[in-house]
């Protein structure tokens, strides 16, 4: 067993080892998080005065269209896909992930699928330009017929690699823990992360159809999404959503699982009500099945529909709420530090709290009439996923990086980035709910006057978080290349959990006799 | 699961095994009920509620005996045309006042103005949602696919009658037909091409 990895670009096309697969992801998913991110800049820039500065209306539809598919699964799902394979067999004691050669696949077929959807931008139909959730009939009858097929080959391909990935990780937990590691003894980065897998493979195959009901829309001469052979463009919006809303929850509760692995960690105590955050969790996903349509109160539901997905929506604020009572009750009477992770986790914590009364808000269905497809809805929308999912992404980097490169991050230069993030974000996308509740319509290029001076704030706020990412890629590479050497087993005095009872740097192979777990 | 006696490799690929096959199964599964059970499930939805008229895809056939005098009915009618469907369409009369039971023939008027063969497709649609159930047409050109030759008009009949038990409040029904192109449609389909999934 005790062979290295081999040379070159080989050892990176080649491996089946789950610490070399993970950091494919987080680099891949890196890459993307930078790429999106320039369409955002795009974005922004355009926004930056009203009336047409840059590009064109189309150009500007396929901006926001691939800033958020790239965002959604090529970023965020990767990242915490590559975080789950680093850190997922470290925590429960095992020397690999339990497939390892499927690992390998369903990385692989990431790039591949990235970069069939980029290179739409160069077709001469564009890029697709439908939005992210690519709603027919906009998607089918008006799309360009080649950029939405090959835009379709490319959601079945990325679709393909996070079933892999998540059935890898399904096997792993359940087969692979160590002696002594029982359910309700698993970190609950594990247990976030075990859950969101079959809520993955529930809900990829619906995109999956969803999207092959299109391809058949297209080329086949089917009528699903088409009135004129008796089919409805609503029945789209039901099956996207019917995935889309399980996939939102995909990309938080990982992150949930991080916050909780963090905040013990900072406040030197353990997690306040363990088992009420593994049940929380599960309930959220279980909830998730059953409130798809909230993302169409306005397409005429009847009554009775609007008010079922109205409170069931409403319920997932219980067990949401459950999480944040636990981790601020974690923090009462610790002696907590403000390390660059807890410093993120806490932003995280406050400001994904802020993004869930929006939620709250936009759940009531009446006044919902008012808030949809609005700039609120952006708004809401960014302080889940960017202040909750990315933000606990980089408080994860901060916190394992000492465990995976056995150098430490310089904490100046992070808490630089920290603040910076942490300002940039608040001032591109606070602003926004104001322009929103005024009316302020989203994915449009232009703005009418009064929005003018928010969408400068939010334009500038937006070129600071982006310059903010970069140093972020600066302050990996430095830590990398020459970080302050430490071989600390526990790099952070308060953690706990088998991943800090192994040397730092993590050797290539960990557990290859397993642990036991008292 | 996890014993604390080493489980051996072999009994690991066993379990591995089984969760593969279990999870693509759900996978599987999931990607059969997106195409055989949602779309059906939705059509009934919308039969259940009246949504989207998709009712009474054929025609309507008992005839109510009674005619309820005391109670006068306002019929309107619309007609659009979807996207770029180039015909005149429209109907002959805006609107009729009608008594419950009665039995009432109107004409809509299409008009291919283009020197194309094309076909077309009228779908219906009827507000408020309540009277959904309560307007029955007995000879609608909506049930079919209407073919007009370039620059040929035609008549197009519809008859309905309103069920006397019509909810009180309602006195006023709208009818809208939206008319689509289907010539593509059309062609594909009898060139033989997979047509599953009407809908």
């Amino acid at each position: 067993m005790a062979h290295g990895p081999a040379k070159g670009i080989r050892r990176w096309l080649y491996t089946t080892n789950h610490k070399d697969i993970g950091s494919l992801y987080l680099w891949f998913s890196f890459a993307m998080f930078i790429l999106g991110g320039a369409f955002a800049m795009i974005i922004r820039a355009e926004l930056f005065q009203p009336g047409m500065q840059l590009v064109d209306p189309e150009f500007f539809n396929q901006m926001t269209t691939m800033h958020g598919l790239v965002m959604v699964f090529g970023a965020i799902m990767p990242a915490f896909v590559g975080l789950a394979n680093w850190m997922i067999p470290m925590m429960i004691g095992a020397p690999d992930m339990a497939l390892p050669r499927m690992n390998n696949l369903s990385f692989w077929l990431l790039p591949p699928a990235f970069l069939m959807l980029a290179a739409t931008l160069f077709t001469e139909g564009g890029a697709p330009q439908a939005g992210w959730t690519f709603y027919a009939p906009l998607s089918t009858t008006y799309a360009n017929p080649l950029t939405a097929t090959i835009f379709i080959f490319a959601v079945h391909t990325m679709g393909a690699s996070s079933i892999m990935g998540s059935i890898n990780i399904i096997a792993t937990i359940l087969n692979m823990r160590a002696p002594g590691m029982s359910y309700m003894k698993m970190p609950l980065f594990v247990w976030t992360w075990l859950i969101t897998a079959f809520l993955l493979v529930a809900v990829m195959p619906v995109l999956a159809g969803a999207v092959t009901m299109m391809l058949m829309d297209i080329h086949g001469g089917t009528s699903f999404f088409d009135a004129a052979g008796g089919g409805d463009p609503v029945l789209f919006q039901h099956v996207f959503w019917f995935f889309g809303h399980p996939e939102v929850y995909i990309i938080i509760l990982p992150a949930f699982g991080v916050i909780s692995q963090i905040i013990p960690t900072f406040s030197r105590k353990p997690l306040f009500g363990y088992s009420s955050m593994v049940y929380a969790t599960a309930s959220i996903a279980l909830l998730s099945f059953i409130v798809w349509a909230h993302h169409m109160f306005t397409v005429g539901m009847p009554l009775a529909g609007e008010l079922f997905f109205m409170y069931a929506t409403m319920l997932i604020a219980v067990p949401t709420g459950v999480k944040v009572f636990n981790w601020i009750a974690t923090m009462f009477k610790g002696s907590i530090s403000f390390e660059t992770p807890m410093l993120f986790s806490l932003a995280f914590l406050v400001l994904f709290t802020i993004g869930g009364f929006t939620g709250v808000m936009l759940s009531i269905a009446p006044a919902d009439f008012q808030y949809h497809d609005s700039y609120f809805v952006v708004a809401h929308f960014h302080y889940v996923m960017v202040a909750g999912a990315v933000f606990s992404m980089s408080a994860a980097v901060y916190y394992w990086l000492p465990k995976w490169t056995g150098r430490m991050y310089s904490e100046p230069l992070a808490q630089v980035h920290f603040w910076t993030s942490f300002v940039g974000f608040n001032l591109t996308f606070f602003p926004q709910h104001f322009v929103g509740l005024a009316g302020m319509p989203r994915r449009y290029s232009d703005y009418a006057l009064q929005f003018a001076d928010y969408n400068m704030v939010s334009s500038c706020g937006a070129f600071l978080y982006g310059v903010s990412q970069i140093l972020f890629l600066v302050i990996v590479i430095l830590t990398v290349k020459g970080g302050k050497k430490t071989t600390k087993e526990k790099t952070w005095e308060g953690a706990e959990g088998l991943e800090w009872t192994v040397p730092s740097p993590a050797p290539y192979h960990t557990f290859s006799t397993p642990p036991t777990v008292k | 699961m996890s014993e604390s006696t080493a489980t051996t490799n072999n009994a690991r690929s066993n379990a591995n095994r089984r969760i593969v096959l279990g999870s693509v199964g759900v996978a599987v599964g999931m990607l059969i009920f997106c195409f055989f059970v949602l779309p059906p499930l939705y059509d009934a939805l919308c039969d259940l509620t009246g949504l989207n008229a998709k009712i009474e895809e054929s025609s309507y056939e008992a005839v109510p005996a009674a005619v309820d005098t005391s109670r006068t009915v306002k019929v309107q009618f619309l007609a659009t045309n979807n996207e770029s469907m180039p015909w005149q369409f429209g109907p002959a009369l805006e609107q009729v006042r009608v008594h419950p039971g009665e039995q009432t023939t109107i004409e809509f008027v299409a008009n291919n103005t283009t020197g194309n063969d094309m076909v077309a497709q009228a779908v219906p649609s009827v507000v408020p949602f309540k009277a959904v159930d309560y307007f029955h047409k007995m000879e609608c050109f909506c049930f079919e696919r209407q073919p007009l030759k370039a620059g040929e008009s035609a008549k197009l009949p519809m008859v309905f009658t309103i069920d006397p038990e019509l909810p009180k409040q309602i006195h006023t029904i709208t009818l809208s037909y939206t008319l689509f192109d289907v010539t593509e449609m059309d062609a594909k389909a009898s060139g033989g091409s997979f047509q599953w999934g009407k809908g």
